[in-house]
């Protein structure tokens, strides 16, 4: 086992060193004045996208059950926060921080009380009640005062822009990190294991339920930030921003890049935020292109030539895979 | 007192009576088995036990403590754990995880300490990975210990199952036919492993089987369940030559 711990230290000082890596070589490019306006502008969106892709992977990938509300979630809290970043007069720092914070628990609630129903339902019912909460959230915020109906907000600071991108990278690295930890957990092996099987998962002791609700709530909360940097960074919002198609983009990200597997949604999240803008130029073509990479991808997936491709020796070491969850 | 004792047990499902006024008394350290024809109603005795389906009539009590409307998680930490019938493993957990999932409720630690990592996190992951690993070398799994569990060999799933079970720390471990598809020779290696977790852990064993070898080589008390009652209970030399039991289970 003690070979086990320095290879485990070691994958970890792997990932930081890719992080900072990444990190550097974004703050050059963008100090450097190498990326173009558009490039810029879609850092955040590929950063607010990685944060749904891996909160909605605890939920799908993890815990095994399908929804289809993530982006309902996600605009509880980008409302929520917004809605404090307007009212509230604070320096910037400690105003955004508060509502990441607002955001996050406000979305963590309705996380609970949607996993409650999720405790009585499996596989495709869930599926159909999480699609309606989405739009029940919708809807409500289409008709109350306080979220300006279907004209939406419109004077939303630009916190989280790529112009503070330090700050929305550290938000995405403390989800990512943050999820980690908690699969490779007490608390994420007893998610993972309902997952694999309920009864006996029941049979060992582990309560069921309140782990159930758990992955709920805290994937919730995550989806909530991400819409908190969401608003922050186009600085209007509207009902019609999160609607299922929205939820349905993150789902595709988390099955492309893998369920379970936290550093393929990181990638799938990049790749397929990416993709549809650079391919503006060839806009007659766009969708088919699109179309053809997913379907691509997924024979990828499906083929068994990734894993040739990874046990392959010209295969980078540090990219394969570790045992067991990431 | 008896460690376990169940009093009138019985179930139905709509007009089916699977289990019906079903007693039986287990003293602690007992090796014990129930046998009986297919349908007789022994997997629902263990789901009548264990909390999966709660009871229609009667009690079951474990060293004193009455168990009826508990639910599985907490008749687990009341000390019965089991294995099934058809294997149910975690399949995409490792081998070392299926165990420590199972150590769930013995090395506890917060929320707080999985997020941030802090020590108290390091130090029960530590003590989980050496008793994990130590119940996994009873069953000689050790060697397994970081492939998925799916990718077993059926034995080695069997086995696993009752390590996992074992881990949940049990007064009273259950056992639903566990030489089930083993070959011979696998079955008397698992009759010594059976005998060996019962005087090593200090563990009472309630166990399902058909094969009558197993069964008589090592329960050292019998229960004949037929139509969800009992036939007849007694030593297996006696059990397994009563006529009764041989007309309706054992044939000839
Ligand atoms: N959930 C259920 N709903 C309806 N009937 C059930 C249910 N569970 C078990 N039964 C019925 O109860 C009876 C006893 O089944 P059980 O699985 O306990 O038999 P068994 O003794 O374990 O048989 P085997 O040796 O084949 O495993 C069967 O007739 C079965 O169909
Ligand atoms: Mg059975």
């Amino acid at each position: 086992m003690k070979n086990e711990r320095n290879k485990f230290t070691k994958g970890k000082i792997i990932n930081i060193v890719i992080a900072v890596l990444i990190y550097i070589l974004i703050m050059a490019a963008l100090n450097g004045g190498m990326l173009s306006r558009q490039m810029s502008s879609l850092l955040v969106p590929i950063c607010v996208n990685v944060m749904l892709a891996v909160s909605l992977n605890l939920i799908t990938g993890f815990l095994g059950e399908l929804t289809l509300g993530h982006a309902g979630f996600m605009s509880i809290g980008a409302y929520a926060g917004s809605l404090l970043t307007i009212y509230l007069d604070l320096p910037m720092y400690v105003e955004f921080i508060i509502a990441i914070l607002v955001g996050g628990a406000v979305a963590a609630f309705f996380g609970f009380l949607i996993g409650v129903p999720v405790l009585r339902l499996r596989g495709d019912y869930l599926a159909i009640v999480t699609l309606a909460f989405g739009e029940i959230i919708k809807s409500v915020i289409n008709v109350i005062k306080i979220t300006n109906g279907a004209k939406g907000l419109n004077d939303i600071p630009s916190y989280s822009t790529f112009r503070n991108f330090t700050i929305v990278y550290i938000l995405v690295i403390l989800t990512i990190i943050l999820i980690v930890n908690l699969v490779n957990s007490r608390h994420g092996r007893a998610i993972r294991s309902i997952r694999d099987n309920y009864i006996a998962a029941e049979s060992v002791g582990i309560p069921v339920s309140k782990f159930k609700v758990m992955a709920f709530v805290i994937s919730a909360f995550f989806a909530g930030v991400a819409g908190v940097v969401y608003a922050h960074n186009v600085g209007i919002i509207k009902p019609t921003t999160f609607d299922y198609n929205k939820s349905i983009e993150i789902l595709v990200i988390v099955v492309l890049g893998g369920m379970g597997n936290i550093r393929g949604s990181i990638i799938a999240a990049t790749i397929l935020t990416l993709l549809p803008e650079m391919l503006r130029g060839a806009d007659n073509l766009r969708m088919l292109i699109y179309a053809i990479v997913l379907i691509a991808m997924m024979l990828f997936n499906g083929s068994g030539a990734k894993e040739r491709l990874i046990s392959s020796k010209y295969f980078p070491k540090f990219l394969k895979r570790q045992k067991g969850v990431e | 007192m008896a460690l376990l004792e169940v009093t009138n047990l019985g179930i139905s499902f709509g007009g089916l009576r699977a289990v019906d006024n079903f007693n039986i008394k287990i003293e602690k350290g007992q090796l014990y088995g129930l046998i009986g024809p297919n349908g007789a109603g022994k997997t629902t005795i263990f789901n009548l036990l264990t909390g999966v389906y709660q009871p229609t009539d009667g009690t079951i009590a474990l060293d004193g403590e009455v168990l009826n409307g508990k639910s599985p998680a907490q008749i687990c930490q009341s000390g019965i754990s089991r294995t099934f019938q058809n294997i149910r493993l975690f399949h995409e957990m490792t081998v070392l995880d299926n165990v420590k999932a199972a150590l769930h409720n013995q090395m506890t630690y917060s929320l707080a300490d999985t997020f941030f990592r802090l020590p108290k996190y390091r130090k029960k992951e530590d003590e989980m990975n050496r008793k994990a690993v130590e119940i996994l070398k009873v069953f000689d799994l050790d060697s397994h210990a970081d492939h998925l569990a799916a990718n077993l060999p059926y034995g080695k799933q069997r086995k696993l199952e009752i390590a996992r079970a074992l881990a949940t720390n049990p007064k009273l471990l259950l056992l639903d036919e566990p030489a089930a598809g083993m070959n011979p020779n696998e079955t008397a290696e698992l009759m010594d492993t059976i005998k060996l977790i019962r005087d090593q852990f200090d563990i009472t064993v309630l166990l399902i089987e058909h094969d009558m070898k197993l069964v008589s080589g090592i329960c050292e008390y019998l229960t004949v369940l037929n139509f969800g009652t009992e036939l007849a209970s007694g030593t297996p030399n006696v059990v397994l030559n009563n006529p009764v039991v041989i007309t309706a289970y054992l044939g000839e």
